[in-house]
């Protein structure tokens, strides 16, 4: 079976894609995808801000180069089977590569990011991006607008979600069986809440 | 270790949501309804029991510096096989699983098993194992279905005949209607913010109760 490219996306699409992907479906409080991360480094806005960076760059790598190999590997050797096994493992391959490279030419951020880069790969976030621009057949500039609004998404997300807790811990006054915890998931759920109100919203 | 004890810690003292906190993302998304948790909850078992099995027949030939990404590749391998079967013998559950069946290959409890668990022990216990830390993973997700599904639409096993053909005599397939709460459904519980909700009261119970042993 001959394989097709997906067909090219006009502007509006893009942009209306690019608000989508941040706010109306945003990947944590509506879509549940990465949020294993999102409760692990939200303690701090510091890090929050590190972990929500380096998200949206591996994301937008990772978009791309699964991008690629789907329609210049999978598709034309009929291997769609093989899509989950082939991401993860390029997902993998990417991290370890981004995380040598930053290694060696900027120090400084490396070791801002720390432990969160290793972690990325098994981040929900990364690879269910992959499977969605795949799934929705977005061309290659959609499949790089949707990565890089979903990372930021997910920054937004954890920028929030880390300065509500900071709060919570420093001044909060609550039952003590939700000390810790279970005040943290109540207060996501008043976050996603009020990301309710974007859920029908287009622009164009 | 007996496997009492196994049963014991998977499900209850070690269990992955409750006590580990880990794997949270489809715990919260794919425990909408009852039938789509207990879905989600046998898939991830029986990829964990599969991987855990392979990865300690293995653990003496895996080289300690690639393990990680070699246990991907043995888990990616189950997940594709489990989703390419669920596409052909139970499509409806597939489609409302969705992104989430593939996805299970990043499913932190079954990496966490590998590395912690399957990576040193031998087949037998490792198999069981996975038996155990599935029950638990299930039994978390059950619980959440039941009650964001009973507070959220006011059914009990909506679509469970679907999924198993053989009870569409004995359930309906819109499941069985529970007065008052089918009259007064709170849709939010059904949305995503339910679902943190849910989960919070449900950890806050949890520290309510081990707050009350510590004290015995």
């Amino acid at each position: 079976m001959p394989f097709v490219f997906p067909d090219s996306m006009g502007l509006t699409e893009i942009l209306s894609l690019a608000v989508a992907s941040i706010l109306v479906n945003n990947y944590i409080l509506v879509q549940f995808l990465g949020c294993c991360s999102f409760f692990g480094v939200s303690k701090k806005t510091d890090t929050a801000i590190g972990m929500g960076m380096a998200v949206v760059f591996v994301m937008a790598l990772a978009s791309a180069v699964t991008w690629a190999v789907q329609y210049f590997i999978l598709e034309p050797l009929d291997l769609q089977y093989m899509q989950t096994i082939a991401f993860i493992l390029v997902i993998a391959t990417l991290v370890q590569f981004v995380e040598m490279f930053m290694k060696k030419s900027m120090p400084a951020l490396y070791s801002a990011l720390g432990i969160f880069l290793p972690l990325i790969t098994t981040n929900c976030a990364v690879l269910g991006a992959a499977i969605s621009n795949i799934d929705n057949s977005y061309s290659f500039i959609g499949s790089m607008v949707y990565g890089v609004g979903s990372g930021l998404g997910y920054t937004l997300a954890i920028v929030l979600f880390s300065s509500i807790r900071e709060r919570l811990d420093a001044t909060s006054k609550c039952p003590k069986c939700f000390e810790g915890f279970p005040i943290a998931l109540v207060s996501a759920a008043l976050l996603a809440m009020s990301f309710m109100g974007f859920s029908g919203l287009s622009i164009w | 270790m007996k496997f009492k004890d196994q049963l014991k810690a998977g499900v209850i003292l070690d269990n992955p949501i409750f006590m580990q906190t880990i794997g949270l993302c489809p715990t919260l998304a794919t425990s909408t309804s009852l039938s789509n948790a207990i879905g989600m909850g046998v898939a991830a078992t029986i990829v964990l029991i599969c991987s855990n099995i392979v990865i300690s027949a293995l653990r003496r030939f895996i080289p300690d510096k690639v393990r990680i990404a070699a246990f991907i590749t043995i888990i990616a391998a189950f997940v594709t096989t489990i989703d390419l079967a669920l596409q052909a013998f139970v499509p409806s559950l597939a489609a409302s699983l969705g992104l989430f069946l593939p996805l299970i290959v990043v499913n932190c409890i079954i990496l966490g098993r590998a590395e912690a668990y399957a990576s040193k022990n031998a087949v037998l216990p490792s198999a069981l194992d996975g038996v155990c830390m599935g029950l638990g993973f299930t039994f978390a997700l059950v619980l959440m279905g039941f009650f964001r599904e009973l507070l959220g639409a006011g059914t009990f096993l909506a679509g469970l005949s679907t999924l198993l053909p053989f009870l569409s005599g004995v359930i309906p397939a819109e499941g069985f209607a529970i007065p008052f709460f089918n009259t007064n459904p709170v849709v939010m519980m059904i949305l995503p913010a339910g679902g943190f909700l849910m989960l919070g009261f449900i950890f806050a119970a949890i520290q309510k109760i081990m707050a009350g042993k510590e004290d015995k």
